[in-house]
């Protein structure tokens, strides 16, 4: 029994000695030769992993290129990497780890979950947080998320555009299909608010699960109340199986979708099926295509060049997110040196800073700082993205 | 020997009491808070697989119900803090007391898979009743807790209170494996029927344990959102409740500090891994503290089947308890 308690006894601090020893002391130093320490949380593992791993390889090309670079005013950066498994008890644990090491700003993480649920702590300790989610709930309110930023474009820009070339078209009544998910969820409610704004008229609204494997009584239904367009919030492989459908039943009307179907995934899973869909995109999909006027082309096409050097493949719209941030943090430290508050400031006064998913103009009322020019309406012509004036 | 016993309680509460006079990182505190979180949990679970021989693969959907009650209850009923943990633990125990009885009227494997089946159900519930729960998106807002004028917002103040219901938590489960109740437990985990002969009401036994072992995930879950202040789905999937059945296992059921030492080691391992893995091997993926977990609970099972703090001769009940361990691990 006593020998036992000991034993626990015994566990239990070297627990801790094992712990401490990595633990605190190393924060402060201004040496010259002291990097610049960067902390980042991505859902490498785990659901959300398909974000988190274009994520990971973005921020570790772009650290290694700034830092054979000379880093920062000669300073080299340190990007510290962790990994949350997509689960939001090891993403607090993780950002509490980085701040412990004094990092002077962390990037995460990458799905909407884990980024709230680390959003009290970087509040509480003073560290500027630059998410890569979608949800608006993560900047806003702003009042008490100060120390917190966002790279994506929130979901109820997307709506606005959708609205927007809707009415620019005359179709004033269009149907409505959602899938049954946190995605398709967000989208019905946003494009619910966005419609009306541009007078357009919602006259069917339907609901499909992500595991469905056909919709034709869905569009069916759509059919009888003769809508003039038909708009679909979902992504692959659904969105996928109702472009089909959609075509099988000749509904002869235009059919909009979202920046959901905006992978390679979505072109090859419904084939012939695709051309003629219309969708609001991140630019980085029809980079080739955009006027050379446009601020972000350059940066673009350098990035696209970039990664497939690096990874033999093209990038995706979340290594582009990361691509943001890790740039407005390397631009912030530019301005204020070593200092988060100095850092936070000037990210919240950050305006015209091009980057991957749009052209950053943060603000102390708007933590996201995007605008609805950082997505065009793009069209499928030939299995191939088009973008569309 | 009382004196003795009570001198080691004393010294034990006095390392609890002073861990945070010494560690200032507030990353090794929120460590120590999960741990003690998760043990708990597992002090539930240990008494459920221990004594009454019950396995449960469902309590991480207990911990999500106590943390949604408490989060939803406080955010949207804007009840005190203080009272939403105290009630938080009662929904998880009255949806044990709910499906215990048909569930645990199944043995072994087909108890293990119904509890499985509840734990998935109760996840999908949390991601899809997004009126009520957030889903995907979680609930935010959620306040600290504050007792009066008193706001629990550090880590070390939140440490106390965490350890301080784990002790509590302990003592009550002390008290409860040397009653009559304790004894009766320990009776049906040896065997049931010889348990049922001598008078014992069985099924109300193992239903009063599950209904405790999910009060206690409850009451963690309770605690758990008071410290994020956010709660969403993924804590309390699938993989969280096998983690605990590790923790329980790993650390020796049938023992009073075994929960404890599973949750350090498990924990302490995962963190652990979190940064040694990279260092050694930076081109791994991330799946690989599966791996680490696997060759520990092997490891385990073949060096101490009977859990870490468990006595070493398999004696009496204990022997029983490696013998059903392996069947259902």
């Amino acid at each position: 029994m006593n020998r036992r308690i000991l034993c626990l006894l015994l566990c239990m601090s070297l627990l801790l000695v094992a712990g401490c020893g990595q633990g605190p002391g190393s924060t402060d130093g201004e040496k010259a030769a002291e990097p610049y320490k960067i902390g980042a949380i991505v859902d490498i593992s785990g659901p959300a992993a398909s974000l988190g791993e274009p994520e990971r390889d973005t921020l570790r090309m772009l650290a290694d290129e700034l830092n054979a670079r000379g880093g920062i005013d000669g300073r080299p950066v340190d990007l510290i990497i962790l990994d949350n498994k997509s689960l939001e008890t090891e993403a607090v644990l993780a950002a509490k780890r980085l701040i412990d090491q004094g990092v002077l700003a962390i990037i995460g993480c990458s799905a909407s979950g884990t980024s709230l649920a680390i959003v009290d702590t970087v509040q509480k300790a003073n560290v500027p947080q630059i998410s890569m989610a979608a949800s608006a709930l993560i900047v806003e309110p702003v009042t008490d998320r100060q120390w917190v930023f966002k790279t994506a474009q929130s979901d109820i820009m997307v709506a606005n555009k959708i609205a927007a070339y809707l009415a620019a078209n005359g179709m004033k009544n269009v149907a409505f299909l959602s899938m049954n998910n946190a995605f398709g969820d967000s989208g019905r409610v946003n494009f619910e608010k966005a419609a009306p704004i541009h007078g357009v008229n919602i006259i069917a609204k339907e609901k499909f699960e992500a595991t469905d494997k056909d919709m034709t009584s869905q569009l069916t239904k759509v059919r009888t109340t003769k809508p003039e367009a038909v708009v679909v919030w979902a992504i692959p492989p659904s969105a996928a199986i109702i472009t089909k459908n959609f075509k099988d039943l000749g509904l002869g009307v235009p059919l909009i979708q979202t920046h959901g179907i905006g992978n390679q995934a979505f072109l090859d899973l419904s084939g012939d099926a695709a051309n003629g869909v219309v969708a609001p995109m991140g630019k980085l999909v029809v980079a080739e295509q955009l006027p050379d006027s446009d601020p972000q082309k350059a940066l673009l096409l350098e990035y696209i060049t970039a990664f497939e050097k690096s990874y033999g493949t093209r990038p995706s719209t979340f290594g582009g997110h990361a691509h943001d941030a890790f740039n407005l943090v390397v631009h912030a430290i530019t301005e204020a040196g070593a200092d988060r508050a100095a850092i936070r400031d000037v990210l919240e006064h950050t305006t015209g800073l091009v980057g991957i998913s749009g052209v950053f103009n943060l603000s102390p009322q708007d933590h996201n700082g995007l605008g609805e020019d950082s997505m065009v309406v793009i069209q499928i012509k030939d299995g191939k993205w088009q973008l569309l004036e | 020997m009382a004196s003795a016993k009570s001198r080691y309680w004393i010294a034990l509460i006095l390392v609890v009491v002073c861990v945070p006079l010494f560690v200032k990182s507030n990353y090794v505190l929120s460590i120590l808070i999960v741990i003690g979180l998760y043990a708990i949990i597992v002090q539930g679970l240990g008494l459920l697989m221990g004594y009454a021989g019950q396995v449960s693969f469902g309590q991480a959907a207990f911990y999500g119900l106590g943390a949604y009650t408490a989060a939803i209850l406080a955010t949207k009923c804007d009840w005190p803090p203080v009272l939403c943990v105290l009630v938080a633990p009662f929904l998880p125990a009255l949806v044990a007391l709910i499906i215990g009885r048909p569930i645990l009227r199944l043995r072994e494997h087909y108890l293990v898979l119904a509890t499985l089946g509840f734990g998935i159900l109760a996840f999908a519930a949390f991601n899809e009743s997004i009126a009520l729960t957030g889903g995907p998106s979680g609930l935010t807002g959620i306040p600290y807790l504050s007792i009066g004028p008193l706001v629990l917002d550090n880590d070390r103040s939140y440490y106390y209170v965490v350890w301080g219901v784990l002790g509590l938590v302990i003592l009550a489960v002390a008290n409860l494996t040397g009653s009559p109740i304790g004894r009766a437990f320990k009776a049906i985990h040896a065997s049931e029927q010889a348990a049922q002969s001598a008078g014992i009401d069985t099924a109300l036994l193992k239903l009063q344990a599950f209904v405790f072992s999910a009060f206690l995930a409850g009451l963690a879950g309770g605690l758990y959102a008071f410290w994020v202040t956010f709660v969403g789905p993924s804590p309390f999937g699938f993989t969280a409740s096998i983690e605990f059945v590790l923790m329980a296992v790993v650390g020796g059921l049938g023992t009073l500090w075994g929960p404890v030492l599973g949750s350090a080691i498990i924990v302490g391992l995962a963190e652990f891994l979190r940064w040694g893995v990279p260092i050694l091997l930076p081109k791994v993926g991330g799946e690989f503290e599966i791996v680490f977990f696997g060759i520990i609970f092997v490891l385990i099972m073949l060096l101490r089947p009977q859990g870490i703090l468990a006595p070493g001769r398999p004696s009496g009940m204990s022997g029983v308890a490696v013998k059903e361990e392996k069947c259902s691990g």
